[in-house]
């Protein structure tokens, strides 16, 4: 009897405290999409926000997945330690043509209203950026990563139909034609890049 | 000469393509694939692109910098007025793609929006509860039909487009836009050459102002402006033609998959 109650109150408890760590996929882009537009709102330099944005990058967003994904099957032609470099290159190179892209927006609003269920891996979150007079509204919709649903992550953002992971594949695909599939020219320009 | 450009874009689309009549959905999204899409023209193209980017520096973007001064109305009224020009494209090409209610109810916004929206400054349609407004072309007729897109080309003045989109234009100057018939093509006596060109100068200009910021932001973080462009172009096209913005209807996820597997 005693043992039942034991794993009885176990089981509650496991139950309640994985609730509780787990995350809704809406719930964790709407409340990116809030610290971020905190971030933008606050009157503080350009240079501080690109930081603290790149935090917020550095929490939520996949980007080592994101890099592979971009690097299409030349990443199986790499080594471990060409592997290891190009992470490197592409997580500084990520963090400052996100944040710079973010960077540019003020106040923006940004509204989660609907999420459907790919499968075990992927959620794709739809929101909705309201229009100022400068701009018309726009629909962005968020890949997201549930393997761990403990810890959701970002893997693609898909701005009217338009994805950035794949413009991102094409542009990395296109420097590599353009210099005979050769790893060594995209890590020079990925370091060019973070150098600007 | 159009005669000519015409001729040899067919001869383009031939040699490159692989007319199929009878193509399913699944088939069209494969044929359209960004990824599958080869630049043949590839110096020619970066060439133009860069003669693209000059021109717009000089001309289009401190135009459009000075259009986005004017007050928000005035350029809603501006932006409606050419959206509802553009459905007497958008018109003949849902009869040809079958979608013959889509017809009708553009049909109706076109009469509407013309006559009670003054010229179609005013988008009074939309609150008459017809479906959003999706603009088609002879490009997507076409893609509709199975012809594949054929090479990627950059046009001067014009930017992105493909063989079959390109082809898909020169119909709009063989009788396929009324809007061209009535100013350029016929002499109506309403209506002059300087209406049409005009009316496609300022749907330029309007474009660059809408997407002034993001063109800019693109420009500054892209490794390779060229191919950023081209991959958006692409996928705007594919998107088009299937008539959806749902991504898992457009992207191949099994690079994702690969990634998830490792």
């Amino acid at each position: 009897m005693k043992d039942k109650r034991i794993i009885l109150t176990f089981l509650i408890y496991l139950f309640f405290s994985s609730n509780l760590q787990s995350m809704e996929p809406d719930v964790f882009v709407q409340s990116t999409v809030n610290r971020a537009s905190e971030i933008l709102t606050k009157n503080v330099s350009k240079d501080t926000k690109m930081k603290d944005l790149q935090n917020i990058a550095n929490e939520t967003v996949d980007i080592e997945g994101i890099g592979f994904y971009t690097l299409g099957a030349v990443r199986k032609t790499l080594n471990e330690e060409q592997k290891k470099k190009y992470s490197k290159l592409f997580h500084s190179y990520f963090l400052i043509s996100f944040s710079s892209r973010l960077s540019e927006y003020t106040n923006p609003e940004i509204d989660v209203y609907d999420k459907e269920v790919l499968n075990q891996n992927y959620t794709i979150v739809k929101s909705l950026l309201k229009g100022t007079k400068d701009r018309p509204e726009v629909k962005i919709d968020w890949r997201i990563y549930t393997k761990n649903p403990n810890n959701p992550l970002i893997r693609d953002l898909i701005i009217e139909g338009l994805s950035l992971a794949r413009t991102q594949k094409e542009e990395f695909s296109s420097i590599l034609n353009s210099n005979g599939g050769n790893i060594n020219a995209l890590f020079k320009t990925l370091e060019e890049f973070s150098k600007k | 000469m159009l005669r000519k450009t015409i001729i040899t874009l067919f001869t383009t689309l031939a040699l490159t393509l692989n007319v199929n009549a009878a193509s399913d959905g699944e088939l069209i999204l494969k044929k359209n694939n960004p990824a599958e899409v080869k630049d043949c023209f590839e110096k020619i193209n970066r060439a133009t692109f860069a003669f693209n980017q000059a021109l717009d520096g000089l001309i289009f973007k401190p135009v459009a910098s000075a259009y986005k001064i004017m007050p928000s109305p005035m350029r809603s009224g501006v932006s409606n007025s050419l959206d509802n020009l553009s459905n007497l494209i958008t018109i003949p090409n849902n009869i040809l793609q079958g979608e013959f209610y889509k017809a009708g109810i553009n049909t109706v916004r076109f009469v509407i929006n013309s006559t009670i929206g003054i010229l179609g400054i005013i988008d009074v349609a939309q609150h008459f509860g017809l479906q959003d407004y999706e603009k088609e072309d002879y490009g997507q007729s076409l893609a509709k039909l199975g012809v594949g897109p054929g090479c990627y080309i950059v046009l001067p003045i014009l930017g992105p487009s493909t063989a079959r989109d390109t082809v898909g234009s020169a119909f709009n100057f063989l009788g396929g836009d009324a809007w061209y018939n009535v100013t350029v093509r016929n002499d109506t006596h309403h209506f002059s050459d300087i209406d049409y060109y005009s009316s496609k100068i300022t749907s330029g200009v309007d474009f660059r102002a809408k997407n002034y910021d993001s063109i800019e932001n693109l420009e500054q973080n892209s490794l390779d402006f060229y191919a950023s462009v081209k991959s958006l172009y692409l996928q705007d096209r594919q998107q088009k033609i299937l008539n959806t913005k749902k991504i898992i209807e457009t992207q191949n996820d099994s690079d994702w998959e690969e990634i998830d597997n490792n």
